[in-house]
């Protein structure tokens, strides 16, 4: 194998890698944070992809203002359904199951709505000026809008974890994990704080959206494709492992990236192989070192 | 005596009842959409039925019952395609044979996690299983599906296949219903409020639910298995996470937490379907739209918020509703 195409695909693959991390750890982050499990979080997914197309395709606005619009949009969507509906059925019981199928159900909803919108056909989105371009490194070249999105994604996710680890908002989030009543008693609005934790974590997920639509078509229905992809990310990682699911996401995106290189039409197996492999030798996950009942 | 004959034979029981409307069905219409959508309603309900077991009687909520299912009717549809109708009964045969030793093997695997991670690993294992019937094109025809899938014989005619889904589904709605209210079940239904308890009580937890996973799933093939008779014809949507999701839907419109609750379910969305699907395309709006407030008001589905009613208002005063 000759080391420009080593390169090119190492660098595909970490494209794919920081693309399912920023969806991946936006959907770890509310289940850590208030043990809620987000099946319609590929939808915010789906929906950022829908907003770039609408804020830099339609109205033509800068590609970086798009990406923070989207995020805004993408999260204030999300805190309205977390405070609509979400909100309603914590501590029911069975509450896991209801989660999903009320997640679910908003699946549904934002895909036909999204085909009401923009239609049902496949839309596409431009690479950003100055980013349409190669980079040259040596005798490589490598597609300059990958390094883009490695580098944003980077920029986002250190700054998620940057606000969750060292301000006073994160540590009431994390408080909130572990004890929400504690926390509530310690005059925090804990409700408030889930909800502000749910903006986040779709936000992420929706400019994860629109940074991966110029390179992927933007069609709906591919929210759940994300979210099955990030899930197994989340599992081999360790779950409810913010670094073990980085490493993860690194792991599927490099195995997808050299299999459709060499495998095309089956390169979308390997993931689901690796998951196997894990679930077989070690179910708790790669990295994790709490064991699993 | 004639008492004990007529009380035998007038059925009281939801399940009596429900065996009488449906044999009635080809007795009243001669129809065949209307027997088509009759047949639906049975399948799906049994479908309904056995997802159930695992949801609502054991707490595990599986997002890949629709692997089952479409590997019932894979199996039916693709050797019926390849080796002639006279295959069909051991296609169906195969297919259970199939689900059995695949539910098996994917149940250890996905068992050892729990909680939403079940869900999603059934629904991962399931979406791995239509992408393989997706792209494998030449074997299994693709996005094509295969059509033209007729049983043998006397199976042919539209009334006797009808009968013969109807009598293959109450059969096995009896058994699950007999599984549902034996000590098995008893020990299902433990497990979902305490699983900490049945394991200091010496049962084993995972063995238990490996059984009821097999078990649903079992019978998930073969209702798809059934399905490829009814429609004639298979597609890749059968392996479809909606297909999972619409089994799902089923059993919260009529109720979890009744053994009966998720056929009546079937019923209605089944009709419902049939109705909202000719008006407009936007189907999966009004029902995502309906389902998130059923959710969120009625959590306990149709058949359990009526036996609610009829406890508050004291028809009968036992109430058995939860």
């Amino acid at each position: 194998m000759d080391t420009s195409f080593f390169f090119t695909q190492l660098i595909s693959g970490l494209t794919i890698a920081t693309l399912l991390f920023l969806v991946a750890s936006g959907l770890t982050l509310i289940f850590g944070v208030g043990n809620v499990f987000n099946f319609a979080h590929g939808s915010f997914y789906m929906l950022g992809a829908y907003f770039g197309y609408q804020f830099s395709a339609v109205w033509g606005s800068n590609f970086f203002l798009t990406l923070v619009m989207t995020g805004i949009c993408a999260g204030l969507i999300g805190m309205v359904v977390e405070f609509l509906f979400l909100r309603r059925i914590y501590g029911r019981a069975n509450e896991g199951g209801f989660q999903i199928l009320l997640t679910y159900c908003l699946i549904l909803i934002i895909d036909d709505l999204v085909k009401l919108i923009w239609g049902a056909e496949y839309k596409s989105l431009a690479r950003p000026a100055g980013f349409d371009g190669a980079v040259q490194l040596g005798d490589i070249f490598i597609p300059a809008y990958n390094l883009l999105i490695i580098g944003v994604g980077l920029m986002a996710v250190i700054l998620a974890w940057l606000i969750l680890s060292r301000t006073r908002a994160g540590r009431v989030a994390r408080a909130s994990a572990v004890d929400r009543e504690i926390v509530s008693v310690l005059g925090v609005n804990v409700p408030m704080t889930m909800t502000l934790v749910f903006g986040i974590a779709t936000a992420l997920g929706g400019m994860a959206g629109t940074l991966a639509a110029p390179m992927r078509t933007v069609t709906p229905g591919a929210g759940i494709e994300v979210i099955i992809d990030s899930l197994i990310v989340v599992v081999i990682g360790g779950m409810g492992n913010f670094w073990g699911a980085w490493l993860g996401a690194i792991l599927i995106g490099e195995v997808v990236a050299f299999g459709v290189a060499f495998v095309p039409k089956w390169a979308t197996l390997f993931s689901f192989l690796i998951l196997v492999i894990v679930l077989v030798f070690k179910p708790e996950g790669l990295f994790s070192a709490r064991r699993t009942r | 005596m004639l008492e004990k004959i007529t009380r035998r034979l007038i059925p009281a029981s939801p399940f009596g009842l429900l065996v009488l409307i449906f044999a009635m069905v080809p007795v009243i219409t001669n129809s065949p959409y209307k027997l088509n959508v009759a047949s639906h309603i049975l399948v799906w309900g049994l479908f309904a039925v056995s997802f159930n077991m695992l949801w609502g009687i054991t707490g595990m909520l599986s997002f890949g019952q629709a692997l089952y299912y479409g590997l019932g009717a894979y199996s039916v549809g693709l050797m019926v395609e390849y080796l002639g109708s006279t295959w069909f009964l051991p296609a169906l045969a195969a297919g259970l044979l199939m689900a059995f030793v695949l539910s098996f093997l994917l149940g250890l695997l996905v068992i050892r996690v729990g909680g939403v991670y079940f869900t999603m690993l059934t629904l991962a294992f399931a979406q791995l299983a239509w992408q393989i019937t997706f792209k494998w094109y030449d074997f299994t025809g693709g996005d094509d599906g295969i059509q033209g899938i007729i049983p043998p014989g006397i199976l042919q005619n539209r009334i006797v296949y009808y009968y013969f889904v109807l009598l293959l589904v109450f059969l096995s709605i009896w058994t699950l219903k007999r599984m549902a209210y034996s000590p098995f079940g008893m020990i299902l239904r433990c497990i979902q409020q305490n699983p900490e308890r049945i394991r200091f009580l010496g049962r084993r937890v995972r063995r238990n639910q490996l059984r009821i996973y097999m078990i649903s799933s079992f019978f998930a093939a073969l209702a798809g298995g059934m399905m490829a008779g009814v429609d004639s014809s298979i597609h890749t949507d059968m392996l479809l996470w909606t297909t999972s999701g619409e089994a799902i839907l089923m059993s919260v419109l009529g109720g979890i937490s009744q053994f009966f609750g998720p056929f009546f379910g079937a019923a209605v969305f089944i009709l419902l379907e049939d109705n909202i699907g000719a008006v407009t395309e936007y189907w999966p709006l009004i029902i995502g739209s309906v389902m998130l407030f059923m959710v969120i008001i009625f959590p306990k589905g149709i058949v359990g918020e009526a036996l609610g009613l009829k406890v508050r208002f004291g028809k009968t005063g036992t109430g058995r509703s939860s």
